[in-house]
């Protein structure tokens, strides 16, 4: 497992577990205090190669930064742009999220998830 | 042979934009792009959402955004090479360049700008093990000629606005319409969806959802398609055709064979001059690039643009010297005859 640090994070940082799409677990910091989403760490923590994640910008409109929620964290209400996207993309799974639509919060400490694979 | 000053491959805005800075230097531009049209990922992926970093455009539709720039550059008269992807380039003996499309459009340039954002737009192909088989055996991704599904069955995948057009489209024409999503819910504009209510009440599409296609029949064609309806409940079709409709995923695609220094995924350039890449006479500009400090924004994109455009003017007049000057002072001259200057203060006297 490979810890990493993004520069600048402090003490309202979190920890997430991201299994990348090589199936590599990532134990990352977050910061709290960045309005930061998911995606967003992802590809700061570059997790997964530019141009295959938040494609469209975090729009809720490509499904590139699907993931897979491991952990019973409880995740924001999914809005109809994200219910509808996931409609769409591929190898969607019951615990299916865009990760552009989780924002880092305190409350999302040790939350576990995995990259779906790229489509 | 098309031949042009700048051939700009991407006609999204940074490309587009790229035509209005080349014109105010009388350079010819012509644009290549895999997409139908204009726009890039403003009109393909968010035309109606909201932009709200354009300097001097509060809040502007993406969709908006093209329009504009299109009527800009009107006057400088751009070609395009839409529904085209670049594919190859070659460089001749005198430094110029021969860009052939997947369709076999040569254009010929002494300069080329790769203005390609995150790539050509290619259609997202459901993860179906023998799909790749049946490509244009009866699986088609794109529909370009409607007339081949005239009194054919055909079965479409998708819960977009594509997916629903294409089967409002395709009741008139197609024998059997069949149209399977994952859930009775539609991403699609209401008008589409109303339509499709319309069609189906009326007995002229089929809709299956929620559900999924799982398998394609058949040995040399499609003769079939497998559908899990209900999470559980298998259904066999006889279709002649199965479209999957889920929309277009940008990939870099063959412009990462040109030899171009790439890093993650974008085009190395020297930012420090002129945004051209290791090798001279091609630049990158937009999201394509990368250099330290990179912001893939579309204004960031513009500057990129005009810059380029100056070092462009170098290359094909190295004997020239270009003086800058404000289009305010200069007015605006374009190729089809059209001149936009600052209106002339009026003199009046007071006796």
């Amino acid at each position: 497992m490979q810890k990493q640090k993004l520069l600048g994070t402090n003490m309202e940082d979190i920890t997430i577990k991201i299994t990348d799409r090589d199936g590599v677990l990532h134990e990352i910091l977050a910061p709290t205090d960045m309005a930061m989403n998911l995606m967003e760490v992802v590809r700061s923590y570059e997790l997964a190669p530019e141009g295959t994640i938040g494609v469209c910008g975090g729009m809720a409109m490509c499904a590139s930064c699907q993931c897979y929620v491991k952990s019973d964290h409880e995740l924001p209400e999914m809005g109809p742009d994200e219910d509808l996207m996931l409609t769409e993309a591929f190898y969607v799974e019951d615990n299916s999220r865009l990760g552009c639509q989780i924002p880092i919060t305190s409350k999302l400490d040790g939350l576990e998830v995995e990259l779906a694979p790229e489509s | 042979m098309i031949k042009t000053d700048i051939l700009i491959i991407g006609a999204g805005p940074t490309g587009l934009f790229t035509v209005f800075e080349a014109g105010l230097l009388k350079l010819k531009c012509h644009l290549i792009d895999a997409l139908p049209q204009a726009g890039g990922q403003c009109s393909e992926i968010y035309p109606k959402k909201p932009i709200y970093d354009i300097p001097a455009y509060p809040e502007i539709l993406a969709g908006d955004l093209t329009d504009k720039l299109l009527e800009q550059i009107k006057p400088f008269e751009p070609g395009f090479t839409l529904g085209e992807r670049a594919e190859t380039i070659e460089k001749l003996d005198d430094d110029t360049f021969i860009v052939t499309t997947n369709k076999g459009t040569k254009h010929h340039a002494p300069i080329v700008a790769i203005a390609g954002g995150l790539g050509s737009f290619e259609p997202r192909k459901p993860p179906i093990p023998n799909i790749t088989h049946f490509e244009d055996k009866g699986v088609e991704y794109i529909i370009r000629d409607p007339e081949i599904y005239r009194n054919k069955k055909v079965v479409i995948s998708g819960g977009g606005d594509s997916a629903l057009d294409w089967s409002i489209f395709l009741a008139d024409v197609a024998s059997e319409v069949t149209l399977v999503h994952r859930r009775n819910e539609f991403r699609g504009a209401l008008d589409s969806v109303d339509k499709v209510q319309e069609l189906k009440d009326a007995g002229k599409i089929t809709l299956i959802t929620p559900a999924e296609v799982k398998e394609i029949l058949g040995d040399d064609h499609v003769t079939g398609v497998s559908i899990i309806k209900n999470g559980d409940e298998k259904v066999t079709l006889e279709v002649d055709h199965f479209i999957p409709l889920f929309g277009l995923s940008p990939k870099l695609g063959p412009i990462a064979d040109w030899g171009l220094e790439i890093e993650k995924n974008a085009i190395k350039v020297n930012n420090a001059l002129d945004y051209q890449t290791n090798i001279p006479g091609i630049y990158a500009i937009g999201d394509v690039n990368t250099y330290p400090g990179k912001l893939k924004l579309i204004l960031c994109g513009f500057h990129e643009a005009t810059l380029m455009c100056q070092s462009a003017y170098q290359r094909i007049f190295p004997d020239k010297k270009y003086v800058m000057k404000y289009t305010t002072v200069g007015g605006v001259e374009g190729f089809d005859g059209s001149k936009k200057e600052a209106p002339k203060a009026v003199i009046k006297k007071i006796n």
